[in-house]
């Protein structure tokens, strides 16, 4: 199963992408272990995780082509 | 009332029939605070003043510099080194008189927010750092103000209204239900470290004037429980949905005076304070009697902090400032730096020993807290 992530903010930087596929993940709480392997620089960021134009609280299961966001805060003005 | 002459200037909105005489009469009995003078306040503060909002307050402490009129472009090459707060307020009266502006030019701490904060209606967060946006958030919640939040980097924006009910309903959620806790410092640098396009504060401020202005006349649909996010360079818009989270308020201050009392710049400050070098009360008032110039004191409590103490004026660079204001530390002096209690100090050393190759940093221990007992009379 694949699923679409896309990076916003500084994560970009951190990721050096702003968008990737991440295969053999079903649910949220494992496809961030896996993005903070594939991605270590990662670790040092905090970030949301938002599904179908949501925030997630819960450890959601992932379908086939879901996209998942990663939003860091930050507070230009 | 709207006089004669108002109803011309405001003409192209009181033909629109969902804001009429009575919809502009709402905005003349509004008052908004913008929060920050900056790439976003700045677009802000033109639009809503054109709208005819009744009372304008603009709180910024900063003075205009060159690197500001990139994009900040309420200013000219006249105000530089003048004060935001003035300048805005010259150039705003002139788009329109009949708006009343009260200018604070002031750092926002919580030791003034509320008594600023309760006088208006709509708060507009247009600051720069995690701390006043943390601040700001809570003194709403305290308040029940809704608060338009904007927030910049590099070429994306961030929009939301916090805080908001309708007709009295439950209120909409916060902040703090979005990112409950601030990112350490050294993972989010500011517009002066990384750069910003330019035109991105002039979507992101007139979008959060274009919410401010549907909240004062009750119209369309407020971003209250959505965060918009759009992105200059790829044109992508996207918005996502969240939700109110009670458990969080547990972390934030639930009354006035915790608010005074929350150290909003040790919270955002992350990181735990690990080993440094330490000096304590008894050798720093030796050193100051002793050899006062081999030493410089950097106080990094924000501005206006107590208490003040003259024995150990030198300095001022408030935490959030230190390491972008690191060319200010003498390299060769023992430099030792100060605050209430020790703990943001020692933070603030291990962010400029990792931002720059100073090794002549001392904390003071116990901070001014542990000073004034043996000290100050």
């Amino acid at each position: 199963m694949t699923v679409n992530v896309i990076f916003f903010g500084a994560l970009i930087d951190a990721a050096g992408t702003n968008k990737t596929e991440v295969k053999n993940v079903s649910d949220c709480d494992s496809l961030k272990s896996k993005i903070l392997v594939d991605y270590p620089e990662l670790n040092n960021y905090k970030f949301l995780i938002a599904l179908h134009n949501q925030v997630v609280k819960d450890n959601l299961k992932l379908n086939e082509g879901d996209t998942v966001a990663l939003l860091p805060p930050f507070a230009g003005g | 009332m709207l006089s004669t002459e108002e109803i011309n200037r405001y003409n192209r909105h009181i033909l629109l029939p969902e804001i009429g005489i009575e919809g502009q009469r709402k905005l003349k009995h509004s008052s908004i605070l913008i929060i920050g003078a900056g790439g976003l306040g700045c677009p802000a503060l033109q639009y809503l003043t054109a709208a005819g909002i009744g009372t304008i307050g603009i709180v910024d402490f900063d003075k205009v510099e060159e690197t500001n009129l990139q994009r900040q472009i309420l200013y000219t090459i006249d105000d530089i080194g003048k004060p935001k707060v003035d300048c805005a307020i010259h150039r705003l009266s002139r788009l329109n008189p009949f708006v009343n502006f009260i200018p604070y030019n002031l750092q926002l701490t919580n030791a003034n927010a509320i008594n600023i904060i309760k006088n208006y209606d709509i708060i507009i967060d247009g600051s720069d750092n995690f701390v006043t946006r943390y601040l700001v958030n809570d003194a709403c919640v305290l308040l029940n103000k809704p608060l338009v939040y904007g927030s910049i980097y590099k070429f994306e924006g961030q929009v939301s209204v916090f805080n908001f009910s309708e007709n009295g309903d439950d209120k909409g959620p916060t902040y703090r239900c979005l990112f409950p806790n601030p990112p350490a410092p050294e993972s989010s640098p500011s517009c002066s470290e990384i750069g910003v396009l330019g035109t991105l504060p002039g979507i992101i401020g007139t979008l959060q004037a274009n919410d401010a202005i549907k909240i004062c006349i009750g119209i369309g649909e407020v971003l209250s429980g959505q965060l918009s996010i759009i992105n200059a360079l790829t044109m992508q818009f996207y918005t996502i949905a969240f939700e109110r989270n009670k458990n969080l308020f547990d972390t934030a201050p639930s009354t006035l005076e915790e608010f005074v009392n929350f150290d909003y710049s040790l919270f955002c400050s992350a990181t735990k304070p690990k080993n440094v070098n330490e000096i304590t009360s008894d050798e720093l008032n030796d050193l100051i009697n002793n050899k006062r110039n081999a030493i410089q004191i950097i106080d990094i409590r924000s501005i206006n902090e107590e208490p003040i103490l003259n024995t150990l004026k030198e300095i001022q660079i408030p935490f959030e400032e230190i390491v972008e204001n690191r060319g200010k530390i003498n390299a060769e002096k023992k430099v030792i730096v100060i605050c209430k209690l020790g703990i943001r100090s020692a933070i603030a050393i291990q962010l400029l020993e990792k931002n720059s190759s100073l090794t002549n940093l001392y904390n003071l221990k116990g901070g001014v807290t542990e000073w004034i007992k043996k000290y100050k009379p």
